[in-house]
């Protein structure tokens, strides 16, 4: 479990955070969601501990990490996944190289260990057989598995993922969802997921948090979505023409 | 202001830099792996100037001194401590400053644009010092090297510019290469490099880790790392000149 308490942050004196609490739980896919602008690249990038917030605490289970030490948060950070917008593969290294990194600055293992443990997150992502390629050489979809894949591979308790479906086709896009629900319910982990795509909010959130203007405005899940009166949900979930006449034809109208 | 901030930031992060690596085998790996693109990528080119940059010298000095009563083979002797404690430390850094340096910003500049630094930080990696140490210890022993290599080709340089020329004789020549020999410019020599080799590795470095925005900062980041490496090794070449010949 994550948990926010009042977090608040500025840069300069533009306030961009004003005070959200909120509890992301384990076992679930969390979303943050909100309109460009509101604060989820901010909020996520607190929550993972890469921005110190002005004022408020993120606790990870029973550990207020906004308050550690760089060198305390770095030992939590084992525990700690990340799939970024841009996949952030490092071009030099191979797909292998770039999952099997964290093992080998991190632990003890042996080579046919690391070598086990890779391919079972290439085949986790469905990626087998790609270990010697390049991040140029694979598809942006394809990059996101490896991304998801080299999150995985030290086997965190919380995983975020950063706009995990941006510039994905609409397959592609299901495809990293359900890849990304499924791993944080059969392990069980705290998954943050910061996205603005109806398809992920519908699809996979169980514990959504809608910003707006750097305020927390609705909190509920992916069911209470359509039944929610909330003003401010309703014209960011619906902003499309063709969503707005699904919904009136699932209500009735 | 502005300087003491940059200056406040600098020695934060190899503060930060200077701690217990995680892995030794990782951190030694990266090393070896600088190694390699600063020393072995740049030799050629190290080389390429060093030797015009003797030959140069040994014209200019046989121009000057033609019609004087000094002997001739003080050419080689000239060649040999113009190389040793001012030319080959000073001018091989200044070219390294744009080649290796500016390539380290820019490296290192990608990383931070590309997210990588982030995902290294998240995975619990300390990237001031996984980023930028390796690349310190390479460059400082490398760039020692370099400077040898430097110092031996530009001497081979004034020997190819003078002697095949008809202008000296091949003993003459070595004669002033051995002639007055200090073995403390040598330490001048090395105590020069390994200076400027911290200097345009860390400014560098510095200059890529906190780039922000995009290619346009990107390309701004990689020019100061070269221009602000050149005026810290030219003013520490002259403190180095007083500090250690005590003029």
């Amino acid at each position: 479990m994550i948990r926010a308490e009042n977090i608040k942050k500025s840069f300069g004196d533009a306030e961009v955070l004003k005070g959200i609490s909120h509890t992301f739980e384990t076992g679930k896919c969390n979303l943050i969601i909100g309109r460009s602008g509101a604060g989820k690249t901010v909020m996520l990038k607190i929550l993972v501990g890469l921005f110190q917030p002005t004022s408020g605490k993120v606790w990870y289970d029973d550990t207020a990490v906004s308050t550690l030490s760089k060198k305390e948060i770095r030992s939590i950070r084992m525990q700690v996944g990340m799939l970024f917008q841009g996949s952030a593969l490092f071009d030099s290294m191979t797909v292998e190289e770039n999952i099997r990194f964290p093992l080998d600055m991190f632990t003890n293992m042996t080579a046919k260990e690391k070598m086990m443990r890779v391919n079972n997150c290439l085949e986790r992502v469905q990626l087998e057989g790609v270990n010697g390629k390049y991040p140029s050489e694979t598809s942006g979809g394809m990059q996101k598995r490896i991304g998801i894949a080299r999150s995985i591979v030290m086997e965190p308790k919380y995983l975020f993922c950063d706009e995990p479906n941006s510039g994905l086709d609409p397959k592609t896009a299901l495809l990293i969802d359900e890849l990304i629900a499924d791993i944080t319910y059969e392990n069980n982990i705290t998954t943050v997921i910061n996205t603005h795509d109806m398809n992920s909010v519908m699809g996979i959130g169980d514990n959504i948090a809608l910003l707006h203007q750097g305020k927390l405005v609705w909190n509920g899940n992916k069911s209470e979505v359509m039944e929610s009166k909330d003003q401010l949900l309703q014209e960011f979930i619906f902003a499309s023409p063709f969503l707005q006449r699904l919904r009136d034809a699932a209500v009735g109208k | 202001m502005n300087i003491f901030y940059h200056l406040g930031r600098f020695l934060t992060l190899l503060g930060t830099g200077f701690t217990r690596p995680e892995n030794f085998r990782m951190y030694w790996k990266e090393t070896m792996r600088q190694m390699d693109d600063i020393g072995v990528g740049s030799v050629v080119i190290v080389a390429l100037i060093a030797i015009f940059m003797g030959a140069v010298a040994a014209l200019q000095f046989a121009y000057q001194l033609s019609g004087q009563l000094i002997p001739l083979y003080y050419i080689g002797y000239i060649v040999r401590d113009l190389a040793i404690i001012e030319s080959a430390p000073t001018i091989t850094c200044l070219v390294l400053a744009g080649k290796v340096g500016s390539n380290m910003a820019a490296e290192i500049g990608g990383m931070r644009q590309k997210e990588h630094i982030d995902a290294m930080e998240i995975m619990g990696v300390n990237t001031a010092s996984y980023l930028i140490i390796p690349k310190l210890i390479a460059a400082f022993v490398v760039i020692p090297l370099l400077v040898t290599i430097a110092a031996s080709v530009a001497m081979v340089g004034g020997y190819l510019a003078v002697v095949p020329t008809g202008y000296l004789t091949d003993s003459d020549y070595t004669r002033g290469l051995t002639a007055f020999f200090d073995e403390y410019n040598i330490f001048i020599m090395y105590v020069k490099s390994a200076t400027f080799a911290v200097i345009l590795t860390s400014v560098s470095c510095y200059q890529g880790y906190f780039v922000t925005g995009g290619s346009v900062e990107l390309g701004k980041a990689s020019t100061n790392a070269v221009v602000i490496s050149n005026i810290l090794i030219l003013l520490s070449d002259y403190l180095i000149a007083v500090l250690l010949t005590g003029y």
